[in-house]
């Protein structure tokens, strides 16, 4: 059987209600353990106190906002070229997910930056890249509600999340070079995987194991929602022509 | 093709200040930015090169959604599709009137406003040469923009939600070099990087521009 | 069903806004013939036209003909009121590279009105003046929408003349139009070819 025979709505609806409940409970497992661990079980960092501990949300939020674009970019892909309709309502119901979870890490970000930096925000070219990030996704929502017509905002939607992806790649690094000369380095930026000892580490990776998996399962879940949106809409449409 | 850019530069020129428009706002936001932070000449030179570069982004963005729009309206836009002229002809092409209607005035008009917002002499050049460079890439990026939103009712103030963010990059290098100019810090690199912007996007921008055009006449 | 049609529908469905509208509609033209697509508002004479002019896709089937074979005129007649009759006209010519624009102007009784801005001409002129773009395409296969919409009796005298110059040149017209034009033209209804709509099934229902 073919990979893409899981894109045939009926069967994406079959499999996906299957995966679902176990998805949503690793996630809640994962979730709960790597929070409680992280939050009551680690020791505070000698220079940064028990603020330090705000990783075990922001890190994985900014992740996820990443990587949500990247998952919308591929399945907008998939839709372009292979014109499966599944593919390219996962990509719609992932956007509102991938705001969240941009606006997770602007906030948590700024809940820490305020005792380590003294200020709730700096244009910081990572900071900024996520803010205009923030704007990719709003654009691609805004497009999406805009249209009446589900397959022509299916494809318009592609096309400006494959030159938004671009366009967002060229701003990350232009924000890189337009601020370069005030990056205050990795000390505050905090690479995980540069500065921090294994202590972190390990219920950090908990953590992050359970944003991909509560976002996967999300995504399935709005995904079923758009289907049956969809069909909804076709059946209302024979409705009134009927 | 020359046939539908003298069409275009003539209708903006019958339509009675098509070329102009877009340098008054730019010039309005040169007199009023001063009202809004002091006329003083420490507060005004260190921020004229955002100032103006910003101004002439928005400027190119006021007329962006008429590239498509007036056509669509009285359905030349479907008669274009269907004549010899392939799309992503029509769609370069655009852009290049858009470009010199806005554009190329507003590079123009640039060093007066300079001299307004005490641009100091040394970033003169500069601002020149990074406009001229830089604006046919936000006239492109705006043709592709109008493209995608041709059709819809309320679809001004959408574009600019979608554009604004795709003109990130170019802002950032243009006003760079200005900035890097007056100080004499190699306004060069930031210069190339902007052609690159510009390249790419008149190499590119045409293809997506034809693709959601095709979408949106279906 | 020849090859030296010029334009060939085998089996062609098409759909508007997401529901089929018609199905296994199946003609062909040949050089010199006209076809008139009859039916009532919404049987799908505007978006099978749109098919033809390959403005939209069709769902099934297949439209044969040379993609710059086509000249299409629709509700919509595309002229820039700023600009002069001949200008308009002119403008077209050279896209499509004709460049003569007499004998349109001519056929269309525009001559007088050559000079004059767009924007002053009647609702009836500006549709003589859309009309007379089809000439200057120079091509074969004319597929116009309700080509006489705002045209008074003479005026539609003088479109049905220029449709008969166009098929005695060897070139061919489908339109769809409710009023008798005197041409010698077949006539196709339809409201025979009307699409079932698609019966209630599964999740996939909304997808095809």
């Amino acid at each position: 059987m073919s990979f893409w025979e899981y894109a045939n709505p009926r069967r994406f609806m079959g499999l996906s209600d299957r995966l679902m409940p176990p998805l949503f409970l690793l996630s809640g497992i994962c979730l709960a353990v790597g929070l409680i661990w992280g939050f009551f079980f680690t020791p505070d960092d000698f220079r940064q106190g028990s603020t330090v501990k705000i990783i075990y949300l922001h890190v994985p939020s900014a992740m996820m906002a990443i990587n949500v674009w990247i998952m919308m970019l591929v399945t907008s892909l998939v839709w372009l070229i292979r014109r499966h309709h599944v593919s390219v309502l996962a990509a719609k119901a992932a956007a509102p997910i991938g705001i969240t979870m941009t606006l997770m890490a602007l906030f948590t970000g700024a809940i820490w930056g305020q005792p380590m930096w003294g200020t709730f925000w700096a244009w910081d070219p990572r900071l900024t890249s996520f803010l205009i990030l923030f704007l990719f996704y709003l654009g691609y929502v805004a497009l999406w509600s805009a249209i009446e017509d589900p397959d022509t905002a299916a494809d318009l939607t592609s096309i400006l999340c494959l030159v938004g992806s671009v366009f967002a790649l060229l701003s990350r690094y232009a924000v890189n070079f337009w601020n370069q000369g005030l990056h205050q380095g990795a000390s505050l930026s905090l690479d995980a995987e540069e500065n921090i000892s294994d202590v972190f580490w390990f219920p950090l990776l908990v953590c992050i194991t359970g944003f991909v998996l509560l976002f996967v399962a999300l995504v399935l879940l709005r995904t079923r929602t758009e289907i049956r949106s969809r069909r909804l809409h076709a059946i209302s449409l024979r409705e009134r022509a009927a | 093709m020359i046939r539908l850019l003298t069409r275009d530069l003539r209708l903006a020129i019958r339509a009675g200040g098509g070329f102009g428009l877009a340098v008054a706002f730019f010039l309005i936001v040169s007199i009023l930015v001063p009202f809004g932070v002091g006329p003083d000449r420490a507060t005004l030179a260190p921020v004229a090169a955002g100032i103006l570069w910003v101004g002439a982004l928005l400027a190119c963005l006021l007329s962006l959604d008429r590239i498509f729009a007036t056509d669509h309206e009285d359905g030349s836009l479907e008669l274009l599709a269907t004549s010899p002229v392939p799309l992503e002809a029509l769609v370069a092409v655009k852009a290049l009137a858009h470009w010199l209607t806005t554009g190329l005035p507003l590079t123009l008009a640039a060093p007066l406003f300079g001299v307004f917002l005490s641009l100091p002499p040394s970033g003169m050049p500069w601002l020149i040469a990074s406009l001229a460079i830089g604006t046919p890439a936000l006239s492109m990026i705006g043709a592709f923009g109008a493209a995608l939103t041709v059709g819809l009712k309320r679809g001004g103030l959408l574009l600019s939600i979608l554009v604004l963010p795709l003109y990130v990059p170019t802002l950032i290098f243009g006003a760079d070099t200005v900035r890097r100019g007056i100080e004499d810090l190699g306004p060069m690199t930031p210069l190339t990087l902007l052609a690159g912007i510009t390249l790419g996007a008149i190499a590119l921008l045409p293809f997506a521009g034809a693709g959601v055009l095709r979408v949106n006449l279906r | 069903m020849s090859g030296d049609g010029l334009l060939t529908l085998r089996d062609v469905a098409v759909a508007r806004g997401g529901l089929p509208v018609l199905a296994g509609v199946s003609f062909a033209i040949a050089p010199g013939e006209a076809l008139v697509l009859r039916g009532p508002n919404g049987s799908g004479k505007t978006t099978l036209l749109r098919a033809i002019a390959g403005l939209q896709p069709v769902d099934a089937g297949a439209i044969e003909a040379d993609p710059d074979a086509i000249a299409y005129a629709a509700h919509a007649d595309g002229i820039k009121g700023t600009l002069t009759v001949a200008e308009n006209l002119s403008f077209w010519a050279g896209l499509f590279g004709t460049d003569d624009i007499s004998r349109a102007l001519s056929a269309f009784n525009l001559v007088d009105l050559a000079d004059r801005p767009a924007q002053a001409l009647s609702a009836g002129q500006k549709r003589r003046l859309g009309l007379s773009r089809l000439i200057v395409t120079g091509r074969p296969v004319w597929a116009l929408d309700e080509p006489t919409v705002s045209l008074d009796r003479a005026s539609v005298g003088l479109f049905a003349d220029a449709v008969r110059g166009h098929m005695e040149m060897g070139g061919a017209a489908v339109m769809a139009t409710h009023i008798d034009l005197g041409i010698d033209a077949r006539e196709l209804d339809l409201t025979g070819y009307r699409a079932a709509l698609p019966t209630s099934g599964a999740f996939d229902e909304a997808f095809q």
